[in-house]
């Protein structure tokens, strides 16, 4: 039943990444696609702890935290280049 | 048996919420009601999701680890971080300083006001020039 589970949550986020590419062509303004970027990583995030959940190995946790770090960051200093022009200042 | 369902309704209920996140986004109109989507569905789905890998590592492998529990954390402390960065972004590209309502303070708002000038250290008068 899990297995089932597993396959309806994966296409869900699947399909939201979909969505989120979508938006991210479309996006009419440069917010929107760093809006759409964020999104994406966190439904990466989420593929990617229903993958470890399948093959039941928690390896998948690292390298899902990494990515959540770095999409963080990534969102802040695009943002700030948006907003400064710059970002280390 | 039990243990099974409340995970599946863990992945379900994480499933359906993502996709609403995700959907929302699309749907909405404008960039600012389409912030509320990805940071509020979004963050919830992906929290179901952590939520129901945790049960099944600890109920059915029978390990627990403390990795969810850090992704749960650091997304729900960065998802407003994320969403106030943006929203500054959009004002600042897309707003003007005219269609803000009014700070309320002394000054305006930091997008567009130049920040306040801190008082300086008062420097020493300058020497007395010599009469000619």
């Amino acid at each position: 039943m899990i297995t089932y589970a597993l396959v309806f949550t994966m296409a869900c986020f699947g399909l939201g990444l979909l969505m989120n590419l979508w938006l991210l062509v479309r996006g009419p303004g440069r917010a929107d696609r760093v809006l759409a970027l964020d999104t994406m990583v966190i439904n990466v995030v989420a593929l990617l702890i229903l993958y470890g959940i399948r093959q039941g190995t928690g390896v998948y946790f690292e390298a899902s935290m990494l990515i959540a770090m770095v999409g963080f960051v990534s969102t802040v200093a695009y943002c700030r280049f948006i907003l400064r022009g710059g970002i280390i200042e | 048996m039990l243990v099974d369902i409340v995970i599946c309704v863990f992945l379900v209920i994480g499933g359906l919420f993502g996709l609403v996140g995700s959907f929302g986004l699309l749907k909405l109109r404008d960039t600012m009601q389409r912030l509320h989507a990805p940071t509020k569905a979004t963050t919830l789905g992906i929290g179901g999701v952590l939520i129901a890998s945790m049960l099944y590592f600890l109920l059915i492998k029978g390990s627990f680890s403390f990795h969810e529990l850090m992704i749960t954390l650091f997304l729900l402390l960065t998802a407003p971080i994320t969403a106030h960065f943006l929203a500054q972004t959009h004002i600042s590209l897309r707003m003007k300083q005219a269609d803000l309502p009014e700070s309320g303070g002394a000054y305006g708002w930091s997008l567009f006001d130049d920040p306040p000038v801190m008082d300086k250290p008062s420097e020493p008068a300058a020497p007395p020039q010599a009469p000619h």
